[in-house]
């Protein structure tokens, strides 16, 4: 062995309370190499990543850096040690500059007591315009998500890094944009900077990568080289098992002819979206897939009262609504699950119970405005056995609970209602494969019994094998609609990119818009 | 796969015993503190005592309680202090113009609601935050409080016997300002726990995105509760002016201090989504009895708010490392 790997993870563990989120990982990225990370949401990738970049700190197990064990104690040890992340969540100062944002490590270790405008200015252009010629000076809130992305990479290629770690860095690109950052990764590789890639994109992976780690469900399954492996048996490792098994027996062909639950027309929010019209029948599950801030997120909330729509018109189960506020669209049987768990879809430290009642206080109040405490009790109770909730008991806070539970908790707020239409923005973000399969089953049942379901996904394999049928965003517009059998993740990928299908998919892709 | 659902199981009784480990706390606190003075003090332990610690704390109770639903759904009011004044400086002056002093005590009351209601709208309307908006309404009420009355206090020693016995009467040898604060904290305390309207003040504070996630319209809660707080710091001050016959426009200054301290202690969180008001009135109490024994043992005036600070400071800090042992 004349070299060293750069970096070394042996059995490493980490849990947080009684979930296990990594138990003995073992990774090892050799100088100047690419090597990718895959794994499913919760596999532990983004864990592993924090642990490599001091945010968090391991139970067990140990790092080596060129050699020598190391202990990561912050984000500024790890710069130290010459390792750079761009974590997939955009961690920038929205009212700061690009190039303040760019320079802040270098501003933070700077020892003279003024501030050097022209140097900042001038290193952050050096830096950015690698990638994408976004001007310095403005502030990062005024840019887009994808240039915000972009920002990020940059930051991180100014500190003079051994290892770059890049957690799902083209999630909110475009197809352009991907492109340039893989030609700036081919140019950090012959470097001789090793860069550790995670994504979902099997078509990344096998064009960029030498060499690729899967986990799954928090343990270390296998590493293989691009050349020796195909994406099949990769994604074979991440899930465990046929991908077929994964999901529930979809609708039928020939099945799908229940009446229109869900009818919206020409709807349009005057900023972020304009003109969308989709019709989600009875017992089908209908996906809307599209790259992060192409408005899917938007156009869900304005047909559910959430968000203000300028034109067009919502109908439910064949009679127009009304909707002057999200409590209209509950009455009327219509309700969303928000994409972000924590931020809007869980009481954290209010208990099951509150949780699950929060929709309709209503139905358990009874005289004198008093809250029903038993019923509530009940509801929860019979709705947490339904999802099969793991838990102490409904009088637990929701913080108690692991992620996918927590997920269970905000679904079972939304069946308290008996909702007619469920729209689920990123239904199984971030929980593990376990949960992931219970929630696909359940979205399922709820299909046959005749509720009709809207997933926003970003997860390419979920809006396959769980939808019947995917409706793709682009730039604030149906780009077009996929139908079964027309399903693959380059048809998706192609309708949220823009790119121009490849002759032989033509027949493929019903271009709507 | 099977749930493990235990409705009225362990887990209750270890949620219930986590929020009421706070309350537990404090009556043993309270009760120590009790014993020890009992000792060194022989006037500690008399009724006389009690009755006067009891009827400290009693009237700023009652603006504790609104404050402790504020802080819950995630706001503060830094204008308690001067709505207390500004409702016992109208209803007097008013009482001075002739009016009878139950209808100056109601308009007193309504204007206070009233500052509110102009604090909700700049807090919900136009989205200041509670902050900086009751801080502006505590320096204008402040000074509306001076104006009305030229700066000079005004002797209300005209108020008749029916309305002074309010502050100062008794029934059966309890006094009536004790029996209303125990009416009102009982009350609250009640609704708080039980009533649909205020589970939303919950929902608000814990998380705000969530709550409008659920269809609930967190600015009317918002609205509504600082009107409440504002009312019932306007009932205090009609209290506060039957019971010393007087209206000085520089009464309450720095009482916005004390109650939120009180509430704290009594576990609200400035972050919202918890509080209890019993809690908040077992702070006060201590803080009372804290006050109350500091004047028996003869320590200067002057040690008070230092002794106050260090309480609140380690409540606090207990119950930081509570939650942070928990997480």
């Amino acid at each position: 062995m004349t070299d060293a790997p750069v970096l070394q993870i042996r059995n490493l563990s980490k849990a947080f309370g009684p979930v296990k989120a990594l138990s003995g990982v073992e990774l090892e990225l050799r100088r100047g190499e690419v090597h990718a990370l895959c794994g499913e949401n919760g596999a532990g990738k983004s864990t592993l990543m924090n642990m490599i970049g001091g945010v968090l700190h391991p139970d067990e197990g140990e790092i080596l850096i060129d050699g020598r064990p190391v202990t990561i104690a912050s984000p500024a040890m790890a710069q130290k040690l010459g390792i750079a992340l761009v974590h997939q969540e955009i961690a920038l100062c929205q009212d700061a500059t690009v190039a303040e944002n760019i320079c802040m490590a270098a501003i933070n270790a700077r020892r003279a007591p003024l501030m050097n405008y022209s140097e900042v200015y001038a290193q952050a252009e050096k830096a950015m315009n690698q990638l994408a010629p976004i001007p310095v000076r403005t502030k990062v809130a005024d840019l887009s998500i994808s240039s915000q992305q972009l920002v990020e990479i940059a930051k991180a290629l100014t500190l003079d890094c051994k290892v770059l770690i890049l957690d799902e860095p083209t999630a909110a690109l475009t197809e352009t944009e991907a492109q340039r950052l893989f030609s700036i990764v081919r140019g950090l590789k012959a470097r001789g900077i090793s860069v550790i890639y995670i994504s979902h994109r099997m078509a990344e992976i096998f064009s960029l990568c030498d060499r690729v780690t899967v986990f799954r469900d928090g343990r270390y399954v296998a590493t293989e080289t691009i050349a020796s492996t195909s994406p099949d048996d990769v994604v074979r490792k991440m899930v465990g098992r046929e991908i077929t098994q994964l999901y529930p027996d979809k609708l039928p062909v020939d099945a799908v002819s229940g009446r229109t639950l869900l009818s919206v027309k020409g709807l349009s929010d005057g900023s972020r979206f304009a003109n969308v019209d989709l019709d989600l029948k009875a017992g089908e599950i209908l996906g809307i897939g599209g790259l992060i801030g192409a408005g899917r997120s938007e156009i869900a909330q304005t047909i559910c009262g959430l968000r203000q729509a300028s034109t067009g018109s919502v109908a439910l189960d064949g009679k127009p609504l009304t909707i002057r506020s999200y409590a209209d669209a509950v009455q009327a049987g219509l309700v969303y699950l928000s994409e972000d768990r924590k931020g809007s879809g869980v009481f954290l430290d209010l208990s099951i119970a509150a949780n699950v009642s929060a929709l309709d206080l209503g139905k358990l109040t009874g005289r004198f405005g008093l809250l029903d405490r038993r019923a509530e009790a009940d509801q929860a109770a019979s709705l947490a056995k339904r999802l099969g909730v793991r838990m102490a008991g409904i009088d637990a806070p929701v913080s108690t609970l692991s992620g996918g539970n927590q997920q269970k908790v905000a679904i079972a707020k939304q069946l308290s209602v008996s909702p007619k239409v469920i729209i689920m923005d990123e239904p199984t973000r971030g929980i593990d494969v376990g949960a992931k399969v219970e929630i696909h089953r359940l979205l399922r049942d709820l299909a046959n019994q005749g509720v009709g379901i809207l997933v926003i996904s970003s997860e390419l394999p979920e809006l396959i094998g769980l939808c019947d049928r995917v409706l793709v965003v682009r730039e604030g517009a149906i780009a077009g609609e996929l139908g079964a059998g027309e399903l693959d993740e380059e048809a998706i990928i192609m309708l949220a990119s823009g790119v121009q299908p490849a002759p032989a998919h033509q027949g493929q892709v019903n271009h709507v818009a | 796969m099977h749930a493990d659902i235990k409705a009225t199981g362990p887990s209750r009784s270890s949620f219930a015993r986590l929020a009421s480990m706070r309350e537990a706390g404090l009556i043993v606190i309270i009760l120590a503190l009790c014993i020890a003075m009992s000792f060194a003090s022989p006037h500690f332990l008399t009724w006389g005592n009690f009755r006067a610690m009891l009827m400290s704390f009693s009237i700023e109770g009652i603006v504790v309680v609104g404050m402790t639903i504020l802080l819950i759904v995630g706001g503060i009011d830094l204008s308690v202090g001067s709505v207390v004044c500004f409702s016992m400086v109208v209803s007097g002056a008013l009482f001075l113009m002739g009016l009878d002093p139950w209808t100056a005590s109601l308009i007193g009351i309504a204007v206070s609601a009233l500052i509110g209601a102009v604090m909700g709208f700049f807090v919900t309307v136009v989205g200041l935050n509670h902050f900086i908006t009751s801080l502006a309404a505590m320096v204008i009420v402040r000074g509306l409080c001076l104006v009305i009355t030229k700066g000079t206090p005004l002797s209300l020693f005209t108020l008749p016997p029916g309305f002074k016995a309010i502050g100062q009467g008794s029934f059966q040898g309890i006094p009536y300002v004790i029996i209303i604060f125990v009416v009102v904290v009982t009350i609250f305390d009640f609704l708080l726990r039980r009533a649909t309207a205020f589970r939303k003040v919950f929902y608000t504070g814990s998380n705000e995105k969530a709550a409008q996630f659920s269809g609930i319209k967190t600015n009317q809660v918002k609205f509504w509760v600082t009107v409440l707080c504002a009312t019932l710091s306007g009932v205090a001050g009609v209290i506060y002016m039957a019971r010393f016959g007087a209206a000085t426009p520089t009464f309450g200054a720095g009482m916005e201090l004390n109650i939120i301290a009180a509430a704290v202690i009594g576990g609200a969180s400035l972050k919202g989504g918890s509080g209890t008001i019993f809690g908040a009135i077992l702070g006060i109490a201590l803080l009372s009895v804290v006050t109350s024994s500091l004047i028996l043992l003869d320590i200067s005036v002057y040690w008070q708010d230092m002794i106050k600070g260090c309480i609140l400071l380690a409540a606090v800090s207990a119950d930081h490392f509570l939650h942070a042992k928990k997480s």
